[in-house]
């Protein structure tokens, strides 16, 4: 078993175990705990898979952000220590056998589908490439969506300090 | 080197974490957490896109670019779900979906 391997069962291993976890654990700072450990083994795949930057971009975005965005509302909205009630077993049942169906079509799909992949010399783009595609207007470049998400950021910004601030008090 | 690992490993791994997102979509009753399973579910998609970059189109980078792009919708939308978040809990101090089913005010 070669190195790459073994990185990823590891990292996939990791994901899949904390998922699980997140989606069940009954303390909901765990499940945010749990969250950001599948958030840097992803980050984990995508250095084994040689994109640097997305992994970085990972890590700090998403892991750095977004999880710490949510500790932080976890702590403005519910006391550390609660703990969820037991699901229902009939829920539980019932979407786990949904659940299973859809992942298990779409598993068969999968391994039935026959990828002709191209693995040649998997070299890691680097920032002077991404940097030109993502302001070039040419064939490769990305600069449409690279403006409009500009413009969705900033009016995700601006809207979400119109609704989290206070109202005036009559 | 990486072509020991077939492809659909990877699209087994990331359908696998789509679908417990799924899992916990349906069963979880706080917001936040469902927040978190939509999370899960935006980066099993995000896998599925490096994947295929990296295996089907490597001299191309729109898989990395898409997956860049995703990243960002996801930072909006956590950061506008929680506004919402913080803003239903100031008006019904509680944000358990079951108890909060009064959109109107």
């Amino acid at each position: 078993m070669s190195i790459h391997e073994l990185m990823f069962y590891l990292f996939s291993g990791m994901i899949l175990l904390f998922s699980v976890l997140t989606v069940t654990s009954r303390r909901i700072l765990r499940a945010a705990v749990y969250l950001l450990f599948v958030l840097v083994s992803t980050a984990g795949i995508y250095f084994m898979l040689n994109y640097q930057f997305l992994a970085a971009v990972q890590l700090t975005l998403y892991a750095g952000g977004i999880v710490v965005l949510i500790i932080f509302s976890i702590l403005l909205t519910s006391h550390i220590s609660q703990k969820f009630e037991p699901l229902g077993v009939k829920k539980m049942v019932f979407s786990a056998l949904a659940v299973a169906a859809g992942a298990l079509l779409s598993i068969m799909t999968i391994l039935d589908f026959g990828f002709d992949t191209v693995v040649t010399t998997s070299q890691n783009p680097d920032m002077e490439l991404i940097g030109t595609s993502l302001l070039s207007y040419e064939k490769n470049g990305y600069v449409l969506p690279f403006e409009v998400i500009s413009v969705l950021l900033l009016a995700a910004m601006v809207a979400s300090i119109v609704i989290a601030k206070k109202e005036k008090s009559k | 080197m990486l072509s020991e690992i077939p492809l659909s490993y990877f699209l087994v791994v990331s359908t696998l974490m789509f679908f417990i997102g799924i899992y916990g979509f349906l069963t979880r009753k706080n917001l936040i957490t469902i927040l978190m399973a939509v999370e899960l579910i935006l980066n099993s998609v995000n896998i599925n896109f490096v994947a295929f970059n990296r295996y089907l189109f490597p001299d191309q980078l729109e898989g990395h670019f898409f997956s860049l792009f995703i990243i960002a919708v996801a930072a909006a939308e956590a950061a506008v779900a929680i506004a919402i978040i913080i803003s239903v809990y100031r008006r019904y101090s509680n944000i358990d979906v079951e108890r909060v089913d009064t959109m109107k005010f």
